[in-house]
């Protein structure tokens, strides 16, 4: 008897620590996960100093364009500026990347795109908004359809300021970017995950037609 | 074209405009009224050779209560372009819908539906979201839609930086116990 309110006390706890999914019809709920991100703790020591090595030195960016300032991230490529000898290289999916370049301004229809991917992206993963529109919302920072700040709605880790940033910026934002991963401070994944029901209220506040899962794993 | 577009006009109660595009020999501007449109521009379509909507796209004139439609359609053995402006009514914003004189129109109706609120009865996809997902408030291209208030209500605005007197602040900052002799 006893066992069998204790049971069912943390099937209650367990529901509650579960995440709603109400955007999703019944029978889809059943294709996505419900549980929520959770705080990964790094390693401690030459391990972790390791670890954040390789991880700067291969910075494989999600190849998203989500605005103009995408364009500033071909003649990266191109052997001009070349920036796979940084270990830079654009991947085709969420799955495969550890950064993610938001190119300029962010249109409520793209964040939802943005927040999706965000989330389906390997830990550890790191933001890098580009141009002023990620900063203060730029040039349409009185529009009605675009964002004015995108640290409300994921966590960035480093902003390139200009309209547009030149390459060279961009190269120098890569850098420190790596900079900040050696030394180990960029957490943003984890800041997300203890922020997640802010970060959630904010987003939902935008997006209101909200038909995907509350994390997308 | 603009003899033939005489001879009809009383047809079709349309009235030339000479005094929008007067630098332009290949451009006329034809006022017509809201329920002669689409015979006027099925005869345009079938009989008088203008076959291409090179695009069709409204203008908010509040002060004036009226949305005014333009539509473009091209002459391509002639190559002579003529818009069709109708006045439509703010507070009544439904007119018929040419879709099945050119299909893409469909496309034009739904955007104008989700930025102006003008309806089409009988365009498909017409309620559909185009590019506003989950719209709920005022369609935002109408010109009584506060974009910058919306925009500060949803947004977080981040505050801008404080801006000094160049010279007022070195004095501060750098000659401090000179500032009041100079």
């Amino acid at each position: 008897m006893k066992k069998d309110e204790m049971n069912e006390q943390i099937a209650q706890i367990d529901k509650a620590m579960r995440l709603g999914n109400e955007g999703l019809s019944d029978d889809q709920k059943a294709y996505f996960c419900d549980q929520r991100p959770e705080r990964i703790d790094p390693y401690h020591g030459i391990l972790e100093r390791f670890a954040n090595w390789a991880r700067a030195e291969s910075l494989w960016i999600l190849g998203f364009g989500t605005g103009c300032g995408a364009i500033e991230l071909r003649p990266l490529m191109t052997s001009r500026y070349d920036m796979y000898r940084y270990g830079i290289q654009p991947r085709p999916t969420p799955r495969q990347a550890g950064v993610f370049v938001i190119g300029g301004y962010a249109s409520v229809k793209t964040m939802k795109r943005i927040v999706r991917s965000y989330e389906q992206m390997q830990g550890p993963k790191f933001v890098l908004g580009l141009g002023s529109c990620t900063i203060n919302g730029g040039m349409y920072w009185d529009s009605y359809n675009t964002i004015n700040r995108l640290d409300h709605y994921i966590p960035v880790d480093i902003y390139i300021a200009g309209c547009m940033p030149r390459p060279e910026a961009l190269l120098a934002g890569f850098n420190r970017l790596k900079e900040m991963i050696k030394a180990g401070q960029c957490d943003g994944m984890n800041s997300y995950a203890e922020n997640f029901d802010w970060y959630k209220k904010n987003q939902k506040q935008i997006i209101k037609h909200w038909n995907m899962p509350d994390y997308n794993w | 074209m603009r003899t033939q577009l005489q001879q009809v006009s009383t047809r079709f109660s349309i009235t030339l405009i000479d005094e929008l595009a007067p630098e332009r020999d290949d451009l006329l501007f034809v006022q017509v009224e809201k329920d002669q449109a689409v015979p006027f521009l099925t005869w345009l379509q079938e009989l008088a050779g203008y076959t291409h909507l090179v695009f069709f796209t409204a203008v908010d004139f509040i002060e004036e209560g009226y949305f005014q439609l333009t539509y473009m359609v091209h002459d391509y053995s002639t190559h002579q372009d003529l818009a069709v402006l109708l006045k439509l009514d703010r507070e009544d914003p439904v007119v018929e819908s040419i879709h099945h004189l050119w299909p893409h129109a469909a496309t034009y109706q739904q955007e104008m539906y989700e930025m102006y609120g003008i309806e089409f009865p009988g365009s498909p996809r017409l309620h559909d979201d185009f590019v506003l997902e989950g719209w709920d408030d005022l369609p935002p291209m109408r010109r009584d839609f506060d974009t910058r208030q919306y925009s500060e209500d949803t947004y977080f605005p981040r505050g801008g930086r404080k801006s000094r007197d160049t010279a007022e602040y070195m004095k501060e900052q750098l000659y401090p116990g000179e500032a009041e002799t100079w």
